[in-house]
């Protein structure tokens, strides 16, 4: 039997560890500034995280085996002992440098993406989370969003109506609203996330960025796009039976395809 | 001892504190309304076993309809989008609360806390009886929202607001959720005075020489399980009453202005962060409250089968002590993503590392345990070996979690449903068939067949694998939870197969649990009759009768000399040496 | 053993009553009231009351630290106003009926009779652990009917709370008014069912003298109550400078 677990333990293990290895199913390409370093740091946690699992799997497998009962052949008893003091200590500091450090090799990046906002020249798209789609809006020309009003809300209406755009407020005039996010490359983009009924969560695995986006906040968040294409964004927080369905599109374009979008949006206003 | 009868019956049968002598008769005092702890400990073990099947039938349902979702299931018809959500939500629910907090503490600890030690009865028998039934009622109520208008929530176990706390954002939001929120209080109520009691007993009724680090590392884990639960089941049951507020009253605790579908909802102001403070407060501890009682008993079963004392005795014991206490600050480590400060979120990361800390400790002290022991394989053995195999790979993927940069990825995906499905749902439910099949012969008196419980051994170890260890790679590719359908998303399309095999790796292993279920009540009549120490373990259960007498040790009181992992003592006649028994050399 | 059918008049050692050595001695059997053969002694039995009394207040406290928590953070927490673009916090304090300090006083007086009626049942059980030969029940002739007073009193703060709800609401604060009404309502609302929970206990106690049970069971159950009710009476005063001066 000691036998069997440790063939099965051993396997497992090997086995669980080869399609991590091999990434067989893995991270999407990076395409944001920000994806490198987290990258990076998934491969350190796997070697450090990896290596502890297998070397932990490994040593009860064979103990299982190794000190097996083998019945009356063996005379020799089990070994009396209540531990080791000075061991426990070792391997206690051990763990905690092993913990600590791999945590505070991260805090770099994390520092970079959420511990400072967007610098002052970045791309403002305001992304608002509702039942089930998600709604982009541009500032336009004048810099500022218009004000909205949870009473104006109409979906039926589209882009402004769904947003419950104030039309009374001078600001809101020239802000252009998709259904699409269209964002420059290698531009920063800053991201304000509102909700207007649930918490939805604004998910886009190849950028490795997430965010809750909370009604009754306005959050503000930043990435850099690196890389042109079209990719997914998924809610990524339960908010309702439509949940699995509320995705949508972020296009990275060049800095010229931005801008003439932009302004084909904006003439279309007029 | 109730000696006298008719007239004297006045005197004998003095005030209700005398359950200590004489046993109840009449099969409602006996069975229904009994005060006795084993019984009681006995009534949560199967509302417990009734709660699990229930919830694996949940999942099943669940893993069907991910990858045939347009199969229509006898008598329940297709499960909608909706339907899937509420079954991940009472699953979540009931795993969490009727199975993993009730079985190891109300059911094992019920039972085995005095005995193991040396008390002939809990501390308020009359609150025991009444926490079973309050636990029981709880379970009826949340039940019951599958079967009025709209169904069973769909906002899942952790029913963040807004969603739960407003009746239009889905099916299932009105009466079921607010059936949800009230049995949970209820559940709170009972598991309070559960912990009541388990406190009050740990502290006031150790038999003499029974010293505090005399106790065996499950009365340990039972007792600083108790302390986790008095500190959070409250603050649990205080979020429950303002969400119910919010719902019923038209306050604003946690709904700030907004509409849903373009309706305005009447609220403004409030915070759901708020709400996901108060939850994880208590959501956290609750996890450890699901995985000490767990971690007590595979010590106790790795000391046991190997004739060996546990690796570190005191260490373990101060580990328990430490994930108790360090379980309380870690609670935002849910949070990264929802809004609250980056500057919380890295307090949180460096304390959800420390408490990995006495979690490695522990498990170093198990493999200790193990080196140079002679394992016998029984199957309490098996399913304890299981539990550090599970432990190992269910833990080794929290510290991925716990860290903010990959959380960004991570969070929301299939990932963390393996790290805590892992831990909790099948290491600790390891530790659950570990304490049946190592006291199923002192709580019945027989034995459970060993061929029929090896077979679920390695139908589940292996089938839970197959199961959960897919999850990892379907979350690293992004993999979301919650998503009713797979199809909507090109990147979670792909990852169809997946799916598809942990579906059918979830059968057979579900299957399997049905080995378990036969063996438990077959063994109940037919098992091989059980000695009073079958395992020959040291502790005070096995000194006592098979099954126990009314007052645990049929008059006698124990004292204690020994702590509870004297096995393979040099010089000792036996290779184990009773706690009762005069101590083989001046230890302790 | 039942608890629910005892026909016991009395509580008291049997040594007169010819007891053929068959039932064990009620007080001191066992050395410290432990697991022994006999039941736990009065001192046991206290001290074990006692113990569970703290330990049931922790999640009291809990409940309310909670609830403290949820006060301070929706105090100071400022929401998203779209129509503006604005963080804006919508806390507006609400003036407290006088009404509430008439209420402490008589909850603070009822402490002081608690206080009265506790000492005094614990000093007829202990009186009547010396004396063992009595053979009557329990009533302790010519006491001051401190408990039901106290009961009384507990009435009374709670009609009290009462009102003071009704005028809050004549002065516009209803439940869901606005946040701070809210935690007014909910503060006293969930005081005022933890003291209903202590009258019960009293209630109980009264119950056990005309039941003639045991004086040593109605003087545990009347010093737990007793302490739980000057908790109640401090957890009060709490909740009225929270309220007043957090405002």
């Amino acid at each position: 039997m000691g036998l069997v677990l440790l063939v099965v333990i051993w396997l497992i293990t090997l086995i669980g560890s080869y399609f991590i290895i091999a990434k067989t199913w893995w991270l999407p390409v990076g395409a944001s500034a920000a994806a490198a370093g987290i990258d990076h740091h998934f491969t350190v946690s796997y070697i450090l995280m990896g290596g502890v699992f297998i070397l932990a799997q490994l040593a009860l497998g064979w103990f299982a085996w190794k000190y097996r009962d083998r019945g009356a052949a063996s005379q020799v008893a089990a070994h009396y002992s209540h531990g080791n003091t000075k061991l426990e200590v070792v391997w206690t500091i051990l763990t905690v440098i092993l913990f600590v450090g791999l945590n505070l090799a991260s805090e770099p990046i994390w520092s970079s993406e959420r511990l400072h906002g967007a610098s002052p020249g970045a791309v403002q798209v305001e992304v608002t989370a509702m039942q089930f789609a998600w709604y982009f809006r541009y500032a336009g020309p004048d810099g500022k969003f218009g004000a909205t009003k949870p009473e104006l809300e109409d979906a039926s209406l589209g882009g402004a109506g769904a947003l419950g755009l104030d039309s009374n407020d001078p600001a809101s005039k020239d802000d252009v609203i998709s259904g699409i996010m269209v964002v420059p490359v290698n531009r920063e983009i800053e991201v304000i996330l509102r909700s207007h009924d649930v918490i939805h969560s604004f998910f886009v695995p190849a950028m490795r960025f997430k965010q809750d986006a909370v009604p009754g906040l306005a959050i503000h968040m930043h990435f850099t796009p690196i890389q042109t294409g079209d990719y997914e964004i998924a809610c990524a927080e339960l908010c309702g039976l439509g949940h699995y369905k509320m995705h949508g599109i972020v296009k990275v374009v060049s800095d010229q395809e931005f801008s003439q979008w932009l302004a084909a949006r904006e003439a279309e206003k007029q | 001892m109730a000696g006298g009868t008719g007239g004297r019956e006045a005197i004998t049968m003095v005030s209700h504190d005398a359950h200590a002598h004489a046993a109840p008769q009449g099969f409602i005092r006996k069975y229904i309304f009994s005060l006795d702890h084993k019984v009681i400990g006995l009534q949560y073990f199967f509302l417990a076993l009734v709660a699990v099947f229930t919830g694996m039938f949940l999942s099943l349902l669940m893993r069907i309809h991910l990858v045939w979702p347009n199969a229509s299931i006898p008598l329940l018809g297709e499960i909608k989008p909706e339907t899937y959500l509420s079954l991940l939500t009472m699953h979540g629910t009931i795993m969490v609360f009727f199975v993993l907090t009730t079985a190891p503490q109300g059911g094992f600890g019920n039972y085995f806390l005095p005995i193991q030690i040396g008390a002939p009865d809990i501390a308020f028998p009359v609150l025991n009886m009444l926490s079973f039934w309050t636990t029981f009622l709880g379970f009826v109520v949340l039940v019951a929202a599958f079967f009025v208008t709209g169904g069973a929530p769909l906002h899942g176990w952790t029913g963040y607001a807004p969603l739960s706390a407003l009746p239009s954002a889905g099916p299932g939001e009105g009466l079921g959720a607010d059936l949800w929120i009230i049995s949970i209080a209820i559940f709170c109520i009972g598991a309070l005075m559960g912990a009541l009691n388990f406190i009050t007993t740990t502290l006031d009724m150790r038999a003499k020489g029974m010293t505090l680090m005399r106790m065996p590392l499950t009365c340990w884990a039972w007792f600083i399980t108790a302390i986790l639960g008095l500190l959070a089941f409250g603050v649990l049951l205080s979020a429950g009453i303002l969400l119910l507020m919010d719902r019923n009253l038209g306050t604003s605790f946690f709904v700030p202005l907004g509409t849903v579908n373009g309706v305005l909802t009447g609220h403004k102001g409030g915070s759901p962060l708020l709400w996901q403070h108060l939850f994880w407060f208590f959501g956290h501890p609750e996890v450890y409250i699901a995985i000490l009682p767990a971690m007590g008993l595979c010590s106790q079963l790795l000391s046991v089968f190997s004739r060996k004392p546990i690796f570190g005795y005191k260490a373990m014991v101060y580990a328990i002590m430490a994930i108790g206490f360090l379980g309380f600050m870690v609670w935002g480590h849910h949070m990264f993503m929802s809004g609250m400060s980056p500057y919380s979120a890295l307090a949180f990361s460096i304390m959800t590392m420390g408490i990995g800390v006495p979690s490695a400790i522990k498990t170093f002290n198990w493999l200790g345990t193990l080196w140079r022991g002679r394992i016998r394989f029984s199957s309490p053995m098996l399913f304890a070996i299981g539990f550090v195999s599970l432990f190992v790979v269910g833990g080794i993927s929290g510290p991925f979690l716990a860290q903010p940069v990959l959380d960004i990825y991570l969070h929301e995906t299939y990932f963390v449903i393996a790290h805590f499905h892992l831990i909790m749902g099948v290491a600790s439910i390891f530790g659950i068939f570990a304490a049946t099949y190592y006291w199923f012969p002192k709580m019945f008196g027989r034995m459970m067949n060993e061929t029929l419980a090896k077979t679920h051994f390695w139908l589940t170890f292996v089938g839970a694998y197959a199961i959960f260890m897919p999850m990892h790679y379907y979350g690293m590719a992004a993999g979301l939870r919650r998503y009713s359908q797979g199809t909507e998303v090109a990147w979670i399309n792909a990852l169809a197969p997946i799916q598809k095999f942990i579906s059918i790796a979830a059968f057979i292993t579900i299957a399997g649990q049905f080995i378990f279920l036969i063996n438990l009540f077959w063994s109940m009549k037919k098992g091989e009759k059980a000695a009073d120490n079958p395992w020959e373990a040291t502790t005070l259960e096995w000194t006592t009768a098979t099954p126990p007498p009314h007052d645990n040790f049929g008059g006698v009181t124990p004292v204690v000399y020994t702590g509870p992992y004297e096995y393979s003592v040099p010089g000792a006649p036996k290779d184990y040496v009773m706690q009762t028994d005069a101590p083989v050399t001046a230890k302790h | 053993m039942a608890s629910f059918s005892t026909t016991a008049t009395l509580d008291q050692p049997q040594v007169s009553r010819g007891n053929e050595g068959g039932a064990p001695p009620i007080f001191g059997g066992g050395d410290d009231g432990r697991s022994g053969p006999g039941l736990p002694d009065y001192s046991t039995r206290l001290r074990r009351a006692r113990l569970g009394l703290l330990v049931a207040l922790t999640p009291v406290l809990m409940l309310f630290v909670s609830f403290t928590s949820a006060y301070v953070v929706r105090q100071g927490l400022p929401t998203w106003d779209p129509r503006t673009n604005q963080l804006v916090r919508d806390w507006i304090p609400v003036k407290l009926p006088a009404l509430l300090l008439v209420n402490t006083a008589v909850l603070l007086i009822s402490s002081v009779g608690m206080e009265l009626a506790r000492r005094q049942t614990k000093s007829a059980a202990l009186a009547a652990i010396a004396k063992p030969a009595s053979n009557t029940s329990v009533t302790v002739e010519g006491e001051t009917p401190w408990l039901a007073m106290t009961v009384v009193l507990g009435l009374l703060f709670l009609y009290g709370q009462w009102m003071a709800w009704k005028q809050l609401a004549a002065s516009g604060f209803y439940v869901s008014t606005t946040p701070s009404s809210s935690f007014v309502y909910l503060l006293t609302g969930a005081h005022a069912v933890h003291l209903m929970g202590g009258i019960v206990a009293l209630l109980s106690a009264g119950m056990f003298t005309l039941l003639h049970r045991s004086l040593m069971r109605r003087s545990i159950v009347v010093d737990v109550a007793g302490w739980y009710w000057h908790f109640m009476a401090a957890l009060w005063v709490y909740i009225l400078l929270l309220l007043e001066f957090a405002r």
